[in-house]
């Protein structure tokens, strides 16, 4: 049970915790987890993510999960979001195309064009 | 061996649908049996037609017994558009068994159903709680494989 | 066999027909000539190259060169830069990055602004985008009245498939004194091509919270109900955190924000019933009852739950609160269209390049949300049809592609916008094959309680299985036509009702169809 100024506060917090700047992180990945995607293997493509991002030791990647943004067809689908860079929506993802990702947009910073889907 | 499931809901009418859901959830066979029924009944206080006529009604509940992984087609316009009754077809001739029926081994029983709400990878089918979309003939081959392998 | 130094293909579905495709293949074709090119480049027709408001788009091979935005005036100067002096005509270009590049369009959404960027199963994510601002807003500085009038002033209406106002159906139950009151929210989405509120539950599920939240308030129901569809046990799992996070966080239970206002709410699972989307059906269904709907008056806004005052509202009807308590029923009047307020999400199936979802203002066209959002027809096919608003839909021809879609402008065409499902149909397909799909799915649904929807379905369903087979004569559609029209004037709820919407609209517009079956088989008895 929290009161009004509590909850203003985790507010205020959270709204702090949501943008890069000044966080613990340099890049987020966030992977489409509704139902789509989970049907045509979201959860395998986020585990790749994981062990990728594990395996190189990367300190300084978040990965989290969303819901649908509507790109039924093109899940499973994955964002790249960058401090001071547009949003970058990726599609069709295969744990394949994961380790791609991992290894040019994330570590190299090469964008992978061929897998972009949509813009905001 | 019901009462575990019964004692979690209050003995109200209203808590029917619930408890039909979890027996059926926690039945190996994936149907509500007569002695089920018969124990609701005697629990929730209400006759064994009343339960008999929810049970029929929706197309979730199973009377008769059912295989260890039930799939459920969609055969709505939409996937039906994308090519449904193919997949059915596929499945039929996978399993060797019809619509409605279960496999030999009891590991699959083969429905239809409608709409899942998955029409943006359509055609989709369910097997028990999982979703799989953008069925092809090649995908089938490999899901049963995979659950006939992980058994 | 001819030689051909260059390939030009140039895209020629609906939406580059549209936009001129026929013309500057005209004019290429006349250009090469006047230049003696005709026998050394070749010009071919193909389907979308799926590139997305790109206007006309051409490819050239081998040189592997995309032109879009072509227009007939550019025709002179491509060919002689590109096929005369050999280079590529740079202002006209397009790199094949941008293929499939669907525009998301988070900027106009209001239901859906958060599903795909938030975790759904973290409440501090929905605070941080402002979570709850509403729910505060509407508890401790308005009183239940003022809400009630400022969703009527948004103009708000059903996005169950009705249409009807929320804020009218509100006020029905919150004059009522002395009873307990119930908040039911319709979460048994059954419509074949229809997964909107999967998606806000799934994506968004504090939204809908908060929505229920102020909806409670408003009406003065101290108990809330979401009624969720057995099979989607994501959305069952989420909105179970999304309640166990707003309990713990004091926004639900008793004396919230000490406001004096308590309020609990309980999620219902549906076993399998479309009928159940039917509000008086979902109530008996949630007292442990077969879903049957009820005669009606009284309405559930006086007699629903355990008899008790109810109001019942859709996913994506109360997921548009939170956003008109914050910013207001100007704001929102000023989304859409005057007549239908606000944003639509549509579901964009069947033969288009990539089936999904958007949200977009009210009277967006059909043609600029197949086009955009659904990114064209699939490649290599045309379009025919679209069947628009469910399974309870019409089969909409190409002529009507630029209506817009609103309650209003939609009504002038005897076409609804449901659910907002548009099945998307290519020319390949015969519309009594769609149209047995549609009959099947409505006479397995049909609950059985009134004679003219139980029955109605069934002879439907013989008659276009009869047309199939070839037994059926001309007459067989005046049947078809006759049994619906009955069906629609007799039947006891919407569900029966509803079958005339398809019928007729493929009657009408597709009548060659169904000749096309009946006449096959006199050919081959004659």
């Amino acid at each position: 049970m929290k009161s009004l100024e509590e909850l203003r506060k985790i507010r205020e917090k959270a709204q702090q915790d949501m943008k890069l700047r000044g966080s613990n992180y340099r890049i987020k990945i966030v992977v489409g987890m509704g139902t789509s995607g989970i049907a045509v293997g979201a959860r395998e493509v986020m585990k790749s993510f994981l062990e990728e991002i594990e395996k190189r030791g990367l300190k300084d990647v978040q990965i989290t999960q969303t819901g649908e943004k509507g790109l039924s067809s093109m899940e499973p689908v994955a964002d790249v979001i960058e401090e001071g860079k547009p949003k970058v929506t990726y599609g069709y993802l295969t744990t394949e195309k994961a380790k791609r990702i991992v290894a040019e947009h994330i570590v190299n910073g090469q964008v992978v064009s061929d897998y972009i889907v949509a813009s905001e | 061996m019901y009462q575990e499931i019964l004692k979690k809901y209050e003995p109200t009418k209203d808590n029917l649908i619930y408890i039909l859901h979890d027996i059926q959830d926690n039945d190996p066979q994936h149907y509500v049996s007569e002695s089920a029924v018969q124990s609701v009944s005697e629990y929730l206080r209400i006759p064994v037609n009343h339960i008999y006529g929810v049970l029929t009604f929706y197309t979730m509940y199973s009377t008769t017994p059912r295989g260890k992984n039930v799939i459920r087609l969609c055969e709505s316009p939409p996937c039906y558009l994308r090519g449904s009754d193919n997949i059915l077809a596929k499945l039929k001739n996978t399993l060797g068994i019809k619509t409605g029926e279960t496999t030999s081994d009891g590991l699959f029983t083969l429905e239809l159903c409608a709409c899942l709400g998955l029409c943006g990878n359509a055609p989709v089918m369910m097997i028990n709680d999982d979703f799989y979309g953008d069925l092809t003939d090649d995908k089938i081959d490999q899901i049963i494989h995979n659950i006939r392998e992980a058994k | 066999m001819k030689y051909f130094r260059s390939h030009i293909l140039i895209e020629t579905d609906e939406a580059s027909v549209q936009q001129g495709a026929r013309e500057v293949m005209n004019a290429l074709k006349q250009e090469l000539a006047k230049h003696n090119l005709d026998q050394e480049v070749n010009v071919l027709e193909t389907g979308s190259l799926g590139f997305f408001e790109r206007g006309v788009c051409i490819a050239v091979y081998p040189d592997d060169v995309i032109y879009g935005n072509v227009k007939v005036e550019d025709v002179s100067s491509l060919v002689s830069e590109h096929f005369l002096k050999g280079r590529p005509l740079t202002h006209l270009v397009i790199e094949r990055s941008e293929k499939k590049n669907i525009p998301l369009g988070y900027d106009k959404r209001i239901v859906l602004e958060n599903s795909g960027n938030i975790d759904p199963e973290e409440i501090n994510d929905y605070l941080g985008v402002g979570g709850y601002l509403a729910w505060e807003k509407a508890l401790l500085e308005m009183k239940p009245e003022d809400i009630v009038q400022t969703v009527k002033d948004s103009g708000l209406r059903g996005r169950g498939g009705a249409g009807f106002p929320a804020g009218i159906k509100w006020s029905f139950t919150s004059p009522i004194k002395g009873v307990q009151k119930y908040v039911v929210i319709n979460a048994d989405e059954g419509e074949p091509g229809t997964f909107k509120d999967r998606l806000i539950m799934e994506g968004d599920p504090h939204k809908l919270l908060e929505g229920t939240m102020i909806a409670s308030l408003a009406v003065g129901a101290t108990k809330a109900y979401i009624y969720i569809r057995g099979e989607y046990k994501l959305c069952i799992n989420r909105l179970q955190r999304a309640i166990d996070q707003a309990y713990e966080y004091g926004l639900l239970g008793k004396n919230i924000l000490e406001s004096g206002f308590d309020l609990d709410i309980e999620i219902e699972t549906g076993a399998g019933a479309y009928i159940c989307g039917e509000e008086t059906a979902l109530i008996e269904s949630m007292e442990g009852n077969r879903g049957i709907p009820r005669t009606k008056p009284p309405y559930p806004g006086v007699k629903g739950f355990m008899q008790n005052p109810t109001v019942v509202n859709n996913v994506e009807t109360i997921a548009n609160v939170p956003a008109i308590i914050n910013k207001g029923a100007d704001w929102y009047r000023n989304i859409g269209t005057a007549e239908s307020p606000g944003t639509k999400v549509y579901t964009i199936l069947g033969d288009v390049a990539v089936p999904g979802l958007c949200e977009v203002p009210m009277g967006t066209t059909l043609r600029t949300i197949i086009n955009t959002y659904g990114g064209g027809m699939k490649k290599g096919s045309r379009f025919k049809s679209a069947l628009v608003g469910g399974a309870a839909g019409i089969f909409l021809g190409d002529n009507m592609l630029d209506v817009k879609m609103d309650f209003h402008n939609l009504a002038e065409y005897k076409a609804v916008l449901g659910s907002g499902a548009i099945l998307v149909i290519n020319d390949s397909v015969n519309i009594v094959d769609m149209l047995e799909s549609v009959i099947k799915f409505f006479r397995h649904e049909s609950c059985g309680k009134c004679v003219p929807c139980r029955n109605g379905n069934e002879q439907l369903y013989k008659s276009v299985r009869k047309i199939k087979a070839g037994y059926a004569g001309e007459d067989e559609l005046d049947k078809m036509l006759l049994i619906a029209d009955t069906m629609q004037k007799t039947s006891f709820c919407a569900l029966g009702q509803s079958l005339l919407l398809p019928v007729k609209s493929a009657l009408d517009m597709f009548k060659d169809d169904f000749l096309s079956y009946i006449n096959k088989k006199k050919a081959i008895n004659k």
